[in-house]
């Protein structure tokens, strides 16, 4: 039996007084990927969030009754997360900008795999939104992390850099990593669990 | 180069007078307008200038740490750097720690030099300017550390930065009274408990302002 990368018990997701989503169980096997759909506001980037470990999941329920359990989420590995913050100084050249982080992560930024090499000496916040997708994706790449939580990943990308995300998924996926991918547009996921928060009402 | 270095390197470069994050040189050039001002706004008088002149420095370089208070966090929670040091498991706490070491570097010593033309300015003596040089070296980490909660603390809300400085004056007060006090008593003690309320405020600020920036990202 192959080992799972992602289990996930029991989430519940409340913003202010509404529950976006509750009893929400999640199982991928290494190399699975899970396609998060549903229309805006039914808790995608939260779920995503929830799963990068940057926001606790709300108490579980009961019926009407609050528990105390707040649900689980384990990894096998590192996780990385390709979310709408591109997380690099404006200010600063793009390569300088990378360098911040290859520092941290101790991984060389490949600015030639997302087509980057001729902006490096571009100031972040000149770059169209389809650039900044491709920087921040050289920045996940640099960060050789195991898993990859991404956050409407296709957003502003040419069709070119689509099939470069689609392709660097497959490869991720590949090297035995989950990949978990919400997004509005089209994606070529190979076998992707497909995940629709309207099923998972509260 | 291990990760907190890094962070303090980037921190360096963005707050140091002159550096990236605009507007680094505003405290300094503040702090040396207002006692460039105070001698216009209450005459020429060397011997009132004197007595007074210590107790302008005081305030003007609380007024000072003020300015830099809304580029200490928001910019950074706000760009997702926050959420990626965490998804690298760096704590809060240790980024906290770290900017608190480069934005007392970026306004404590730069005020220091800045107090010696200032003094120039109001004719304060030798003696007087010694007691305000240590003065502020024990008080300014204590500033930063209460101007760092307090960014931590306001980096949600809409319209922070005039609520950080509000919120600011009232706590400086200690550090004011204990620090500026000791130029009318001319002993050491009142300095002395001046740092001892400043290394209080630096030991809680890391976790205090860990704690705000994980609720402010919950929010």
């Amino acid at each position: 039996m192959q080992a799972s990368g992602l289990t996930a018990w029991e989430l519940f997701c409340r913003r202010g007084d509404r529950l976006l989503f509750g009893s929400l169980d999640l199982w991928a096997d290494k190399g699975d990927a899970i396609h998060l759909v549903g229309p805006n506001g039914i808790g995608k980037t939260s779920l995503l969030r929830m799963l990068a470990g940057l926001l606790r999941p709300s108490p579980t329920f009961f019926g009407n009754a609050e528990l105390p359990d707040r649900g689980s989420i384990e990894w096998k590995g590192s996780v990385g997360l390709l979310d709408g913050h591109v997380a690099l100084d404006e200010h600063l050249p793009l390569g300088k900008a990378l360098r911040f982080w290859s520092r941290i992560d101790q991984g060389e930024p490949n600015a030639d795999r997302l087509g980057l090499s001729p902006l490096l000496d571009v100031p972040v916040r000149h770059l169209s939104t389809g650039q900044r997708k491709r920087a921040a994706l050289t920045r996940l790449l640099a960060q050789g992390v195991d898993h990859w939580l991404l956050d409407e990943p296709l957003n502003g990308l040419d069709s070119q850099g689509v099939a470069l995300v689609e392709e660097l998924i497959a490869q991720r996926r590949a090297a035995g990593g989950v990949v978990v991918i919400a997004s509005h547009q089209p994606i070529r996921l190979p076998d992707a669990q497909i995940l629709d928060l309207r099923e998972h009402p509260a | 180069m291990s990760p907190l270095l890094a962070i303090l390197r980037r921190d360096l470069a963005l707050l140091l007078p002159g550096g990236q994050r605009g507007g680094t040189l505003l405290p300094l050039l503040f702090f040396l307008a207002v006692a460039m001002l105070y001698p216009f706004a209450v005459g020429p008088e060397p011997e009132l200038l004197a007595r007074t002149g210590g107790g302008v420095i005081w305030v003007a370089a609380l007024l000072a740490a003020i300015l830099p208070l809304d580029r200490l966090f928001a910019p950074d929670l706000e760009h997702g750097f926050f959420d990626q040091w965490a998804l690298r498991g760096i704590a809060e706490e240790a980024v906290v720690a770290v900017r608190l070491l480069a934005h007392w570097l970026s306004f404590g010593p730069p005020l220091m030099i800045a107090a010696l033309p200032a003094a120039g300015l109001l004719g304060i003596d030798g003696e007087t300017l010694w007691m305000v040089e240590l003065g502020l070296l024990a008080g300014t980490p204590g500033l930063a550390a209460i101007g760092l909660m307090i960014a931590a603390l306001t980096v949600g809300l809409r319209g922070g930065t005039a609520l950080a400085g509000l919120l600011l004056i009232p706590l400086a007060v200690p550090l004011l009274v204990f620090g500026a006090g000791a130029l009318a008593t001319g002993g050491a003690s009142g300095i002395a408990f001046c740092g001892a309320l400043s290394l209080l405020l630096v030991a809680i600020a890391p976790f205090a302002g860990g704690a705000a920036i994980r609720a402010a990202r919950e929010g």
